[in-house]
């Protein structure tokens, strides 16, 4: 969920753009991370472990866990939490390690 | 390969005082800042800062962020700042390596650094912690300040540490429902007036309580929590279930000393700062010749202290180089005086047990 | 207690206020700061010198009651939101108590809102007299709320009717 109103900060936004999660449009805006933009839509599963395959979202935001891994453009590995959105983005859920093709 | 005078390593609080007073006095200094943009953590701290003037006191930390831009941008070209930049290693030969963006692999030869690298948030071990929905607190933080994304309905909280509880109010300004807020200790850690602040919101603070599991199938949708006795056992028959899509855990921050390590600092281990630290002299030079430690890197505290750790390691790492400011003496007692009213109180007396364990001159000790 | 629940007591709380005599003179601050920390900004933003922490910035403030006059700059300056005015002068059944509030919506003057004690539980409500919003407190809004008299010693924050408290 979008914060719109807050007593402390004003959010100014980029420009509007189109992530696509596993082929849905999520919007998202230039400048920020496709962790929050898939957060600020609800999606708070990132990918299945390796071995277990228990669900993982993000932990960290700042590039250090490695907990919020994802396949981006086809990518697999990609640090979502730093990761900035561009239009037309394809971010999928990464099963285990991931399959660079 | 890129020669330079001073390398700092982390463009945060600690890293651009370091650059700050260090072009002041002379010296050409490369800032390397993993993010695409400066400031380290002070981005997300909406709150006003304790300490005293020289510090900003009682500005915000996201305002502190656009001070020190001003400052670095009035020494010109004396300060080159190089952002989506992230050291990779320090090696023996002086040489430190660094990827830019994803891509593009750059070395440096500087002739004094300073890593200000700060620290990573803590873990903490319970059934299924690995769930969705279960986040560090800084990271909740900067999802929610720098994004302007809320990360759930309703959030339990763990560590009622300054991080912990500071969270915790963000989260009720973004119009977050906070459940209660869990320490295992037996009082509150952080400071009174921060657990005041939340406390009369209507937030319970359950100091003696942790959480025992998480609950939920694909995330976080209740959490068991349970009251511990003097000793941190679990009391049996104390459990109870907190239906919430958000657990932070705010167990405190470690230092993120890898640099260190990779170019050959002593450390050693000491709880009271965080864990591993480098050893170091009182001008903050570890036993590397010419490298330089400032702010959570070389033992976890308040931005404040980090911001004038990294005043003196950018005025003694010039000194090094052959640039000796002309108040130079005048300047490190003045910056020493304001460490040692930071850390002189109470609050601080953790910092400074954990500090007499830090200096390279009593390293004899201990071998 | 206080160090498990971040709720002073009574006793504390009484510690910090002035004599009644000063509070029914008009406004004068309260410091509500308990335990020692390296801070000391209200000393600063007192231009009345009513405020000492001195030297050692890890003493607590204390307020001069007679040299405060109430201006309540330490109010939004204070990190610790720990300072409010207390204003027992207005008549024989009602005081006024201005608080910091860091939240939205604000509440608007003349509205009835929740006056909350010190662990946020509704002790009784309240009527807005005046936001201060003004571009010094830096987005730290003061709200001076009429409460009664025998709430003075009680009430700490405000939740909006409507609110949970």
């Amino acid at each position: 969920m979008r914060i719109d109103n807050h007593p402390i900060l004003t959010f100014d936004r980029g420009e509007k753009v189109t992530i696509y999660y596993n082929g849905d449009p999520i919007p998202a805006y230039r400048g920020e991370t496709i962790a929050a933009a898939l957060h600020a839509a609800g999606i708070r599963v990132l990918g299945h472990s390796i071995e277990l395959h228990r669900p993982r979202g993000f932990y960290c935001a700042i590039g250090n866990c490695s907990s919020c891994m994802m396949v981006v453009n086809g990518v697999p590995n990609v640090k979502t939490c730093i990761t900035e959105v561009e239009d037309g983005m394809r971010v999928e859920l990464q099963e285990g390690k991931g399959v660079i093709k | 390969m890129r020669s330079c005078e001073l390398l700092v390593v982390g463009g945060g609080p600690a890293g651009l005082c370091a650059a700050i007073n260090a072009a002041k006095a002379g010296a050409h200094v490369i800032v390397l800042e993993r993010n695409p943009s400066i400031g380290g953590q002070l981005v997300k701290q909406t709150h006003m800062f304790f300490g005293s003037r020289k510090q900003h006191a009682s500005t915000r930390g996201i305002d502190i962020v656009g001070i020190l831009e001003s400052e670095i941008a009035a020494m010109g070209d004396k300060i080159e700042i190089l952002a989506s930049t992230t050291a990779l290693g320090i090696y023996e030969d002086g040489v430190v390596t660094a990827m830019h963006r994803e891509d593009k692999y750059v070395k440096f030869k500087p002739q004094a650094i300073v890593v200000a690298t700060g620290a990573c948030e803590k873990a903490l071990a319970f059934e299924n912690n690995d769930l969705p929905g279960i986040y560090g607190a800084g990271a909740v933080q900067t999802l929610m300040n720098v994004y302007g994304v809320s990360v759930g309905d309703s959030v339990v909280m763990v560590g009622a540490g300054n991080i912990g509880l500071i969270v915790s109010y963000q989260l009720m300004q973004a119009g977050v429902n906070v459940k209660c807020i869990l320490d295992a200790a037996p009082r509150i850690g952080g400071y009174l007036v921060h657990a005041s602040k939340v406390a009369r919101m209507g937030v319970p603070i359950l100091t003696g309580h942790t959480v025992k599991r998480a609950i939920g199938r694909e995330k976080l949708e209740a959490v068991e929590i349970v009251e511990l006795d003097e000793r941190f056992k679990e009391i049996p028959g104390t459990e109870s279930i907190v239906e919430t899509d958000t657990l932070c855990i705010s167990v405190g921050l470690a230092p993120l000393t890898e640099l260190l390590h990779m170019a050959g600092c002593k450390m050693r281990f000491v709880g009271q700062l965080g864990g591993l630290v480098p050893l170091k002299n009182d001008e903050l030079m570890t036993s590397v010749d010419g490298l330089f430690v400032a702010g959570d890197t070389s033992g976890v505290e308040e931005a404040s202290a980090a911001m004038v750790e990294g005043r003196i390691a950018g005025l003694c790492a010039a000194k090094k180089l052959g640039y000796v400011a002309e108040d130079f003496e005048e300047e490190l007692s003045d910056l020493k005086a304001q460490l040692e009213a930071l850390r002189s109180g109470p609050a601080g007396k953790h910092i400074r047990d954990g500090i007499a364990h830090t200096a390279l001159d009593v390293e004899a000790q201990y071998v | 207690m206080f160090e498990k629940t971040g709720i002073a007591s009574f006793e504390m709380v009484m510690s910090k206020f002035p004599s009644a005599e000063r509070i029914n003179k008009g406004k004068v601050a309260v410091a509500e700061c308990y335990k020692c920390i390296p801070c000391n900004p209200c000393e600063d933003a007192c231009g009345f010198n009513a405020i000492k922490v001195g030297e050692d910035i890890n003493q607590m403030p204390v307020v001069d009651p007679d040299a405060c006059i109430g201006c309540g700059r330490c109010v939004s300056g204070c990190p610790g939101l720990a300072i409010i005015l207390v204003d027992g002068s207005i008549s024989e059944e009602s005081v006024d108590i201005y608080m910091p509030y860091e939240f939205l919506p604000l509440p608007e003057k003349g509205e009835t809102v929740k006056a909350l004690d010190r662990a946020g539980k509704h002790v009784c409500d309240g009527t807005v007299i005046a936001v201060d919003n003004k571009a010094s407190n830096d987005r730290t809004p003061v709200i001076r709320v009429r409460v009664p008299r025998a709430e003075l010693y009680n009430v700490r924050n405000i939740a909006l009717k409507g609110e949970e408290a």
